[in-house]
């Protein structure tokens, strides 16, 4: 019954897609009404709701394992989803395997990009919000403040969250190898579609703040530097300020080379001593592949940027064993520091509703009708 | 039985702690992990404990700076670039410069303590009752020390930039600081040994001045060229004329050069008095 007392239902993106996702999606105003309708659920004694892009789950404390059940079909009806479909899909974890469940997910093991860390801020999130609501207990107090340390320890004792995995996150690590902080740095973006205005966001993400916007359509370098915060260049004056920037993202449709050898030489004279670093994203490229060969000066691919970013994904998948053998070890531990209080817990309810069966069948003999 | 350890046991134990830096390092590298940063500082810290009281003692016996022949001036060097380290280590945060740091100064003791020639003749009170001609000394041999350290971010700054261009980010790539970083360490350290072994060959001239025959002229015209060297290498770097690789291989061939001329510099010294190994009392 101890094991049952502590569970963890829901579904996640290793069992449902994308559209069924979609359906599953808890609102703001959803969670909130849910939240409120799984309080009333009798024998329900603490949960917590997490619900993100690749996973909606619950985490409860219960007395019964009907108390699992019925927080499904809460879900289901508020969702509009048929319950069977939603068993086929359904993730349902029960004490030691619960425990080390949120500890995977809140460590980034789980995750759909390994390692990821915003999951975890994630976890924080969904149990601050469950506190405020006054719907954590002892149980899960405990397990969710030791789930976050357990994940903290994972994350520093392995490399499971070293190297970027998405290409855009790789040309701000190949940034920041080169210049070693993003603030003082000025990026240049040449085009303004979508891959370029994704590797600037990812750089202002990360601190960089002197953002240009170049396009051959000026109108189009006009509305994405206005979106993005930044400022505008014609396109005509690249190669007369290329000196002045120290990253360049080029993303550019033009059918070729935009920035050639001469020019960055010549850009080079200007500032010699600074690195310059150009992110090549376009296809066919944009910059001149010779100029790698000039000091001082880095070019980086979509090739190039894409290996590093799958030699990272394997390299975090190579981790992920030790990984799962610290938090297995850290489940286990977690979960006999906290059985004794959810066996307790389930034994209390239990003796609660032998009497108040007792107390309402004395009543019902009493009563004069 | 501490106080019967002679000042080369007190040295030979920080020449092991040193290894020790460089051994623990090198297997957290063949494990494809990161070298300790504590861990290095703290076995640097004790060989740097160990090495001050070898020197204490040393200095103590011939009555100065111990600085009289090859071992004592490379030991002394190796000093320099820990102290230096000890200091500015803290702020670089970089596991990888304790590593090799370690490395060079285990490899300058051990040096020193393996060739007894280097050792054979010790000379004492070689600064006569003028503290300013030991203070002239102290200073330059502290420069190469500072030169020691630059050499060591030059080498960081290549391996930096290997990774970079031949895009090879991971293993221990990855543990490297940032390419500008490491640059504007390297410029700082250059500025630094460079006001340093001018402020040395500042109060060594007054002496000089004073009494010209009192120096051999091999070892004026050594310093002054390593020296000139070096403001030649930064007065470049600061123009913009000396840069990256360029700058880091010269700045690793300039300290060969300075430690391959601390050899005919101390052969050009007269000889002034052959003492005993001394020992603690």
């Amino acid at each position: 019954m101890s094991a049952d007392g502590l569970f963890v239902i829901g579904t996640t993106h290793h069992r449902a897609p994308l559209a069924v996702r979609e359906k599953l999606s808890l609102s703001a105003a959803g969670a909130e009404a849910l939240r409120r309708e799984l309080a009333a659920i009798e024998g329900l004694r603490e949960f917590a709701v997490l619900n993100t892009c690749n996973r909606v789950e619950f985490y409860g404390v219960a007395a019964s394992a009907g108390a699992a059940a019925r927080v499904s079909a809460a879900f289901c009806a508020g969702q509009q989803f048929d319950p069977g479909e939603f068993d086929r899909i359904r993730l349902d974890l029960r004490g030691p395997d619960a425990v080390r469940h949120l500890l995977e997910v809140s460590a980034g093991l789980d995750s759909q990009m390994i390692g990821e860390t915003e999951i975890f801020g994630q976890v924080k999130d969904a149990y601050a919000a469950a506190q405020a609501g006054g719907t954590t207990g002892p149980v899960l107090n405990r397990v969710f403040q030791k789930g976050f340390q357990a994940a903290k320890h994972v994350r520093t004792h392995t490399g499971i969250t070293e190297g970027q995995v998405s290409v855009a996150n790789v040309a701000v690590e190949l940034a920041l190898n080169i210049f070693g902080g993003l603030a003082d740095t000025r990026i240049l973006l040449l085009g303004a579609g979508e891959i370029g205005e994704k590797t600037a966001k990812a750089f202002q993400s990360r601190g960089a703040a002197a953002l240009t916007v170049a396009s051959r359509r000026f109108e189009r370098a006009m509305d994405l530097a206005t979106a993005l915060g930044a400022s505008a260049m014609p396109f005509e004056q690249r190669d007369a300020r290329l000196g002045e920037f120290d990253i360049v993202v080029c993303a550019t449709s033009a059918p070729e080379i935009i920035v050639s050898h001469a020019t960055v030489r010549a850009a080079m004279h200007r500032r010699p001593a600074r690195p310059l670093f150009f992110i090549d994203q376009a296809l066919p490229r944009d910059v001149e592949p010779t100029v790698a060969d000039i000091d001082n000066v880095f070019l980086y691919n979509l090739d190039d940027l894409a290996r590093i970013a799958e030699e990272n994904r394997v390299a975090r998948e190579a981790e992920l064993a030790k990984c799962r053998a610290i938090v297995t070890e850290k489940a286990d531990a977690l979960w006999r520091q906290v059985a004794p209080q959810v066996e307790a817990l389930a034994t209390a309810l239990a003796a609660d509703a032998t009497s108040a069966e007792k107390t309402a069948k004395q009543l019902g003999k009493e009563s004069p009708a | 039985m501490l106080a019967n350890f002679t000042d080369r046991t007190w040295l030979w134990a920080a020449a092991a702690f040193y290894f020790a830096g460089f051994a623990l390092g090198t297997v957290a590298i063949l494990r494809h992990g990161r070298p300790s940063g504590p861990a290095t500082y703290a076995l640097i810290l004790l060989g740097y404990a160990l090495q001050l009281a070898g020197l204490g003692l040393r200095g103590r016996a011939v009555g100065g700076c111990p600085l009289g022949n090859q071992f004592e001036i490379h030991q002394f060097t190796a000093w320099s670039a820990i102290t230096l380290y000890l200091v500015v280590g803290v702020t670089f945060r970089n596991s990888l410069l304790g590593y090799f740091t370690s490395s060079l100064a285990a490899a300058i003791t051990l040096l020193s303590l393996a060739i007894p020639a280097w050792d054979a003749t010790q000379r004492t009170h070689i600064f006569g009752s003028n503290p300013w001609i030991e203070l002239h000394a102290a200073l330059a041999v502290f420069s190469y020390g500072v030169f020691g350290l630059l050499s060591l971010t030059s080498i960081l700054y290549l391996l930096r930039n290997y990774s970079l261009k031949s895009k090879h980010l991971g293993g221990w790539f990855s543990f490297l600081p940032s390419i500008r970083d490491l640059d504007q360490i390297g410029l700082r350290l250059l500025g630094a040994g460079v006001v340093i072994l001018a402020a040395s060959l500042t109060v060594g001239s007054v002496y000089w001045l004073r009494d010209t025959s009192s120096v051999n002229v091999a070892k004026l015209v050594v310093t002054l060229s390593v020296w000139l060297a070096y403001v030649l290498a930064f007065g470049l770097r600061l123009r913009g004329l000396l840069l990256a690789k360029r700058f880091s291989w010269a700045c690793l061939l300039l300290f060969a050069a300075a430690m391959l001329s601390l050899g005919p510099v101390d052969r050009s010294r007269h000889r002034v008095e052959r003492v005993t190994e001394v020992r603690a009392r």
